[in-house]
């Protein structure tokens, strides 16, 4: 399979202070394929998926190659870059709830989105907006874009911006713990959202979380982080099975713990398994 | 959002009842007894006792504390706040058109002042910490810092004495509002704009300018986004600047000699013209709830979440 996605030496590190966030990272995404970023909090796994975008603070610096389709984006006008941003890549961000503006109705960014990439009005968004939403089971989807952001939950939040993805049609998808602050009905749900989107787009996706369960669902690869460096990466099953880094080791472990417990206190119903 | 905007304002009601009371209250609680005043400002050589006791029925004031209270009310409700004890003319006929005056005034630097602040710190905000943004901060801490009497004064040295281009005083044309208005506004914005400015970087770091940006939404489309939700902090600053600059222009307008309130209210406190000083109080009040008023529903516009909150 051709790579699709490749970062190349990607060091980032904090202008004023002159701390390293990342030292060397290399990674590969696989075309429609999908790689899970693992670790701890702090590990680097946002700024990472921040600096394929170029999204990171401006007291942020980067360097290294991140080749998009052979193409380099550390090369990319802001501009070009602009244009990349939303058609050919786009983020999911972790907090559905503050990623819309809170003084508008949801669907003004949707409309605006659209526009700025198909340059369709509001007539047209709307219409494909609906479809999208509907199939991500948002019901009324006309009702929840004139509410505002406060008016919604997290999980519906989270379900607008992968029906966003949906009309956008990528060519990769970078989900920032996109689950870590729902529920855990909302986050199967949300789960169940992003198993159908890379089925239906065909797209690569970068899938941020430090839910194992979910990662060894969704993913064909993982990539484990700890303090900004890379420290193991594999297929999803020989990390689950036959780890080589003792942090990774842990890592499942930890989570085979966790299940084992929950698995008691519910009376052996195992749902977290999943 | 109607129906914010009439509940906003039927609470405003019962607050302008009780400021009523208060200033009424006030006056009142003054050693001066009023009937003397009005004597010694008519110049009656020898006030005896039977002199006060037919000034007092003339003024009402035998009546009792709450009866000439709900008088007063209903009259000023009228726009009638009695005479004048200096000069026996109605305080309406003399404060309309001085409050007209610093209305005026008050408007064209209000105005201003939300230009400039809105400008200078959109501009800080997206410069920060570059050269654009350090001069216009270290000339606004300058330009802040020096008392307006001060600046006033360089300013007519400068552009009436020198240059001959402005009116030193007065309030004839046009041009006339040009020294006072930025006299006023320069003071303001200088401090304003910061507000603005600090807003807006807080805004920057938020989520959705992220998502904003990860959507390839423009950098216009951005900061527009950042400045509506950086303006809720100051609409309320803004608002309540109108009514404090009707109450402040004092120093401005001795300075430009301009005809308006702050020049009558320092002549009615010094003649202790009761009157006058009560219609004044009243009516600055009145400014204060007003705008506070309108600033909460500006905000409610801005932001939905306010408008649940009554």
């Amino acid at each position: 399979m051709p790579n699709f996605l490749e970062v190349n030496h990607l060091k980032v590190w904090d202008k004023s202070s002159g701390e390293v966030i990342l030292h060397d990272s290399s990674f590969k995404v696989n075309a429609e394929s999908c790689l899970a970023v693992v670790g701890e909090s702090g590990s680097g796994k946002s700024v990472t998926c921040r600096a394929i975008m170029r999204l990171n603070k401006p007291w942020v610096s980067q360097s290294g190659e991140i080749l998009l389709h052979g193409e380099n984006l550390s090369f990319l006008s802001d501009k070009e870059m602009r244009q990349k941003r939303g058609k050919t890549m786009y983020l999911i961000m972790q907090h559905g709830m503050s990623a819309f503006d809170p003084s508008t109705v949801v669907g003004v960014h949707l409309y605006e989105t659209l526009k700025q990439h198909f340059g369709w009005n509001k007539h047209e968004a709307a219409g494909h907006m609906s479809i999208a939403m509907k199939s991500v089971m948002l019901k009324e989807p006309m009702e929840i874009m004139n509410k505002y952001p406060h008016q919604l939950s997290g999980g519906m939040l989270q379900r607008i911006m992968i029906a966003l993805a949906l009309v956008l049609e990528p060519d990769l998808i970078i989900a920032d713990e996109p689950t870590t602050a729902l529920d855990t009905i909302s986050q199967y749900e949300v789960l169940e959202q992003f198993l159908q989107l890379r089925e239906r787009l065909g797209c690569s996706m970068i899938f941020v979380s430090h839910d194992l369960g979910m990662v060894r669902k969704l993913a064909d690869e993982v990539l484990v982080m700890k303090n900004g460096v890379i420290v193991e990466q594999g297929s999803t099953e020989s990390i689950f099975t036959a780890a080589k880094h003792e942090y990774t080791r842990y890592l499942v472990s930890t989570k085979q713990t966790l299940n084992d417990h929950f698995k008691s206190v519910m009376g052996g119903q195992g749902v977290a398994k999943r | 959002m109607y129906k914010y905007m009439i509940k906003r304002f039927l609470i405003s009601i019962p607050l302008l009842l009780i400021i009523s009371f208060l200033t009424f209250v006030l006056i009142h609680l003054s050693p001066l007894d009023p009937a003397e005043v009005v004597l010694q400002a008519q110049g009656v050589p020898v006030i005896t006792e039977e002199l006060m006791v037919q000034t007092k029925q003339e003024l009402g004031l035998d009546q009792p504390f709450l009866i000439r209270y709900l008088a007063w009310f209903a009259s000023c409700l009228q726009l009638d706040f009695g005479d004048s004890y200096v000069t026996g003319q109605p305080v309406w006929s003399l404060l309309a058109p001085a409050f007209l005056n610093t209305v005026k005034l008050t408007m064209v630097s209000a105005l201003l002042i939300i230009v400039l602040s809105i400008v200078l710190g959109v501009v800080c905000a997206l410069r920060e910490g570059k050269m654009t943004d350090k001069t216009v901060r270290g000339i606004s801490f300058f330009v802040t810092a020096m008392p307006s009497y001060a600046l006033a004064a360089i300013l007519i040295w400068l552009f009436s004495v020198k240059l001959d281009l402005l009116p030193t005083s007065g309030m004839n044309s046009l041009s006339s509002y040009i020294l006072p208005v930025i006299v006023i506004a320069v003071s303001y914005a200088g401090l304003y704009f910061r507000i603005i400015r600090s807003s807006m970087l807080n805004n920057l770091n938020e989520n959705y300018v992220m998502y904003g940006r990860a959507c390839g939404l423009p950098e216009h489309k951005i900061t527009k986004t950042i400045l509506r939700n950086s303006l809720q902090v100051a609409v309320s600053v803004f608002c309540m600047a109108v009514p404090i600059i009707l109450g402040s222009t004092v120093v401005v307008e001795n300075m430009f000699a301009w005809p308006g309130l702050g020049s009558l209210s320092v002549k009615s406190i010094l003649s202790r013209d009761f009157p006058m000083i009560q219609a004044y109080v009243l009516v600055l009040a009145t400014a204060f709830v007003l705008f506070n008023t309108v600033s909460d529903m500006i905000n409610a516009a801005i932001n939905p979440k306010l408008r649940e909150g009554l």
